[in-house]
């Protein structure tokens, strides 16, 4: 069932407000603005009362499903449940009512804040010094490149350094990070195990490689064992090595990317350290680097002297700033409470249970899925329906199914380098009773792929609209609404 | 499904042959694996492209892939309607959906690439993958 939208409900002359009389003299527009700029006919913007706004907007909210609701199994994202707590922390006044022009002296804590949850940064990643500009993980990868960048610079190698190699199981934005940063992307396949083929790595790392960009665990949720190898390959041959800190949760207080051997890395704050994600958010892409690389850190990073923190912009060899002000930074205050209240111990817990529960999962739903490698996974894994399609049933059709059980569908059709791919990664606050019940209805599904297949060919039945029609919309999209004639 | 007089891709592009000139797109293998194509980055006609780089960008509902030049050339033409019409290339892709015509620069590359036979044992092997 459709409702309709708030310009449908709009009525002339009903409000939501009311405003107290003005005290000073009312002036015509036509005296403030040049006639070009005034609008001829008037805007066509709802008219509903109070309580019909709420309604239709609380209408709306229920028909939205999120973490707070139910399980929500997408892949290679983390998207993990938010504790509450962060969200009280970030709306302390102190925080919340500052700004970025105010002296350092009135910003201390701000600043403290930053100071310190740069250092955690650089602790849990083995790393030297971070900047938290970033403002999601794509911009992260950027800024990475660029002091990578500026770095084969600083050593009169700029020029000849074109190439940045990506496996085919890295993040998609990998590639498209580094094209941004005018490399030349090189790929290189994934081996039987689903980890970087360390023939063809050899075979591609020659004087003109920039560096290197791993995402470990890979988006097959695999942990790549010859991280340190890949690392040494690629530096004998002057190049750098990148991480991409998206599958953080997986190894958080167990290995860290500086000791695996890499150069830099970016954080998704709204991945791993639970800020929210989606919907929005914003993101924090924080990153920490090498002392080889800290030269070269955008502007300003949080300096310590003495008791003071002080913003320091003197730092002549920096690439400049890469964001207005200082990062997103109720995001970056999110992320220290989450940081602060699980400690390293409860950082290493949570990264245990998140493996356990991918774990878990992938051995119950195996035999009735196909398991696209036989591994122990991290935090994530990946199954494809090459079962089901010998009955009709694909990915897409087993996606829509889980929404009629009452399940948020898992990422699908990614990786790229599985054919029908479902990536599931269940994050380590699920009960043992909530991954039950997703396996449960995954075997459901199962069961009618064989029965029943016309049931999942049609699914979702129990939603408020059925199977869209998402091709349509993706090739004609009507993308606003426009008011009836008349 | 692959037709006698057409030569075929690894990476599943067909071409057909005219003198000089070698008119390029999708098989039906490939654009069944891609699903749905919502939409087609083209080439501006007069660039010139190697072969084995990318000529093409795609769009599907499952993915995102590349059209690859089978053979070195100039892009002499491409076909527009595929931006507002990229049912075109799931529909009719050895009619309607094609996509370019090249000026061979080395029509001898043409020796290189399958015939129908050829490639439809090739695709036996990657569909039973």
């Amino acid at each position: 069932m459709t409702m309709p939208l708030i310009f449908e409900k709009s009525k002339q002359g009903r409000k939501a407000y009311s405003l107290p009389k003005s005290d000073i003299p009312g002036k015509e527009t036509t005296e403030l603005l040049p006639d070009w700029a005034i609008r001829k006919k008037p805007a066509f913007l709802p008219e509903v009362s109070e309580v019909d706004l709420i309604r239709h907007y609380t209408e709306l909210s229920h028909r939205n499903f999120g973490v707070d609701q139910g399980f929500y199994p997408l892949g290679s994202c983390t998207m993990k449940y938010n504790p509450k707590i962060n969200e009280d922390v970030a709306a302390l006044p102190g925080f919340n009512n500052i700004h970025p022009y105010q002296p350092e002296e009135l910003v201390q804590g701000a600043l403290e804040l930053m100071y310190k949850l740069g250092r955690d940064l650089c602790e849990i990643s083995g790393m030297y010094e971070a900047s938290l500009q970033p403002a999601a993980g794509a911009h992260g990868e950027l800024t990475g490149l660029m002091l990578i960048k500026a770095y084969h610079e600083s050593l009169g190698e700029g020029e000849k350094r074109t190439k940045v190699i990506v496996p085919d199981s890295a993040h998609g934005t990998n590639p498209a990070s580094a094209a941004l940063c005018g490399y030349e992307v090189v790929e290189v396949k994934s081996d039987e195990r689903g980890g970087v083929d360390l023939t063809s790595l050899r075979e591609v790392v020659s004087e003109d490689v920039a560096a290197l960009m791993l995402t470990n665990p890979n988006t097959l949720g695999l942990f790549d064992e010859n991280a340190v190898e890949i690392a040494d390959i690629v530096h004998s041959a002057g190049g750098l090595l990148y991480y991409d800190g998206a599958n953080m949760n997986a190894i958080m207080g167990i290995v860290r990317p500086g000791d695996m051997g890499f150069d830099v890395l970016h954080y998704n704050l709204h991945k791993t350290f639970s800020t929210p994600h989606g919907g929005g958010g914003p993101g924090s892409g924080a990153i920490a680097v090498k002392e080889i690389l800290a030269p070269f850190l955008p502007v300003p990073v949080v300096k310590k002297d003495g008791e003071l923190y002080t913003l320091d912009y003197d730092r002549p060899d920096s690439i400049g700033r890469v964001k207005g002000f200082y990062g997103n930074f109720n995001v970056l205050v999110k992320a220290f409470a989450y940081i602060r209240s699980l400690g390293a111990k409860g950082l290493r817990e949570a990264a245990e249970t998140a493996v356990l529960n991918a774990n878990y999962v992938m051995r119950k739903l195996q035999g009735r899925y196909h398991l696209s490698y036989d591994r122990d996974c991290k935090h994530e894994f990946v199954i494809d329906a090459s079962y089901q399609l010998k009955h009709g049933v694909n990915t897409n059709d087993i996606a829509k199914a889980l929404l009629d059980l009452g399940f948020h569908a898992p990422t699908v059709y990614f990786p790229l380098i599985i054919r029908e791919a479902m990536m599931i990664e269940p994050t380590e606050t699920e009960s043992k009773e909530t991954l039950d019940a997703f396996i449960g209805a995954m075997l459901k599904i199962a069961e009618l792929s064989e029965s029943s297949p016309e049931t999942l060919q049609e699914a979702p039945h129990n939603t408020v609209v059925g199977r869209l029609d998402d091709v349509t919309a993706a090739r004609r999209p009507i993308l606003r609404w426009t008011p009836p004639e008349g | 499904m692959y037709p006698k007089e057409l030569k075929y891709t690894e990476q599943h592009e067909w071409v057909k042959v005219e003198g000089n000139q070698a008119t390029v797109g999708i098989t039906h293998f490939a654009q069944d694996q891609l699903g749905a194509i919502v939409g087609v980055g083209l080439p501006d006609e007069g660039t010139t492209i190697s072969k084995g780089e990318a000529l093409a960008d795609l769009d599907s509902m499952k993915t995102a892939d590349q059209i690859i030049m089978p053979v070195s050339g100039e892009i002499v033409k491409v076909n527009m309607t595929l931006e507002t019409q990229p049912e075109l290339l799931n529909d009719d892709p050895y009619g309607e959906g094609w996509v370019v015509v090249i000026e061979m620069a080395d029509s001898d590359e043409i020796n290189e690439l399958m015939s129908a036979d050829e490639y439809k044992d090739h695709v036996a092997k990657e569909a039973g993958a």
